[in-house]
């Protein structure tokens, strides 16, 4: 026993780097489970407020270029309103409506809450964006996150006033993608190279690709809704082995500009998950 | 100004800098990742406890992690400099740190060479190891070389700016003052 005591003593400093490191790499290699109960809940709040100062600042030069977007933004969604559309009456016999339009809430399936992007990461293999809304705004974990120009990412983490935005730009980012015009599908992911673009693979080689066909996200996803800008084809390249096209994508949005974001929230969630739950049972 | 509030405020300013500044910048090529913030651990006091040291580096290193998300990265990267720091310091410092009248490492109080070593040796241990935890997730071994090499590089330009920007005043201490 006084042998190890005075082992203890002898290398202390030793046993005390040993139990820093040990615990530094429970934190690291524990990351994903670990993140949304300890990390997610102090230190986001906690950075969060920093950040947001900061981003005030930093935000103040570029107002012009953002109103701008909003802007263009604005007349494409006025350009859709159903004032700005005249047609002559033509009917002349009575019908009955079947279009139940003061009840229309209950069709609704995704509701966009806005949010100001107060944090946003390029340099690493795995970027996150920081948003200023958070649990008691009405995020959650696995909304959607678009900006005006295009998709931003994921929702991973969530506290109270802040949340935390896996990136387009993130090594482990996996979103179903379509090519608006030739209709294949296929995954989005990221290789960690170069920010400006994001790779596309899994589409069939029966589809009929060019160079800049828009890709948007496609109407089988549960968080995304469908026809969300995810980039333009830029290079098409074919994969030997599977046969299947693999496309490099340019982003639609400019990650080193975000300052604003939509999170998107899905009505239809709870009862489209608890239809799968239901049919999963009989098999158990 | 005393030593624990120049070290405060010198602490913040690091965290600023590698958390508004350099992650901030477009990437210059992803081999180059800048890091300046483990220079906080460089240059705390001689005397400054082994253990406390480890401390201080472990708690710095998890707020650097904080605010990037990723947890226990740099915090272990930061650990094992200050463990190693101790050792260098003695190897290349002949004299007893405490008999040398200057507080903190630095060009001045090492001598050039030695201090020149003493930086290159824990800018290359941190990368060394900060690039290997984040290589065991994701990349290929020449990913692994050529950002440990290019961003140390990187890194010791940014030291050596520093260094010339801030000329540390450490005065030289006697038992007069």
């Amino acid at each position: 026993m006084r042998n190890i005591l005075l082992f203890i003593s002898r290398y202390s400093h030793l046993v005390v780097l040993l139990f820093l490191q040990g615990l530094s790499l429970h934190l690291l290699f524990r990351y994903n489970r670990f993140h949304e109960a300890v990390f997610s809940n102090g230190f986001n709040e906690l950075t969060g407020k920093v950040r947001e100062g900061y981003s005030g600042i930093e935000t103040f030069f570029s107002l012009r270029r953002e109103n701008d977007l909003l802007r263009e933004e604005n007349a494409h969604l006025r350009n859709q309103l159903k004032e700005d559309y005249a047609w002559p009456d033509s009917s002349n016999k009575l019908m009955n409506d079947t279009l139940r339009i003061d009840t229309m809430v209950q069709y609704r399936k995704f509701v966009y809450m806005p949010s100001r992007v107060i944090g946003n990461t390029l340099n690493s293999e795995r970027n996150h964006i920081m948003l200023h809304r958070g649990l008691k705004q009405g995020v959650q974990v696995g909304m959607a996150v678009t900006s005006p120009s295009g998709v931003l990412g994921t929702v991973i983490g969530v506290s109270d006033n802040m949340s935390v935005v896996m990136s387009l730009l993130h090594a482990q980012t996996r979103i179903v993608a379509v090519l608006r015009r030739g209709g294949g599908y296929g995954e989005v992911s990221w290789d960690g190279v170069d920010p400006r673009y994001v790779q596309l693979t899994k589409i069939p080689r029966t589809t009929e690709v060019k160079k800049g066909d828009t890709v948007v996200t496609s109407q089988y996803s549960d968080k995304y809704p469908p026809g969300q800008l995810v980039g333009f084809v830029e290079h098409i390249s074919e994969d030997p082995q599977s046969g299947t096209f693999n496309l490099v994508l340019r982003t639609a949005v400019d990650f080193r500009n975000v300052h604003h974001a939509y999170v998107i929230r899905n009505l239809q969630q709870g009862e489209m998950d608890a239809l799968l739950n239901s049919i999963k049972e009989p098999n158990d | 100004m005393t030593d624990l509030l120049k070290n405060i405020l010198r602490c913040c300013l690091f965290i600023f800098v590698q958390v508004f500044l350099l992650t901030e910048i477009p990437p210059l090529h992803r081999y180059v990742s800048p890091h300046l913030y483990y220079l906080f651990i460089l240059w705390l006091p001689f005397r400054t406890p082994r253990i406390a040291l480890l401390f201080i580096a472990f708690f710095y290193g998890l707020v650097i992690d904080a605010f990037l998300h990723t947890p226990g990265l740099h915090a272990a990267a930061c650990t094992l400099i200050a463990y190693v720091r101790p050792f260098i310091i003695a190897v290349l410092l002949p004299k007893e740190v405490g008999e040398s009248g200057y507080p903190e490492p630095s060009y001045k109080s090492m001598g050039i060479i030695p201090y020149v070593t003493y930086i290159m040796l824990l800018t290359f241990f941190h990368h060394f190891y900060l690039i290997l935890l984040e290589w065991l997730q994701l990349g290929g071994f020449l990913l692994f070389i050529g950002k440990v090499l290019a961003s140390s590089g990187v890194s010791l330009l940014l030291v050596l700016i520093t260094e010339l920007v801030f000329s540390r005043k450490s005065n030289y201490r006697t038992n007069m003052a």
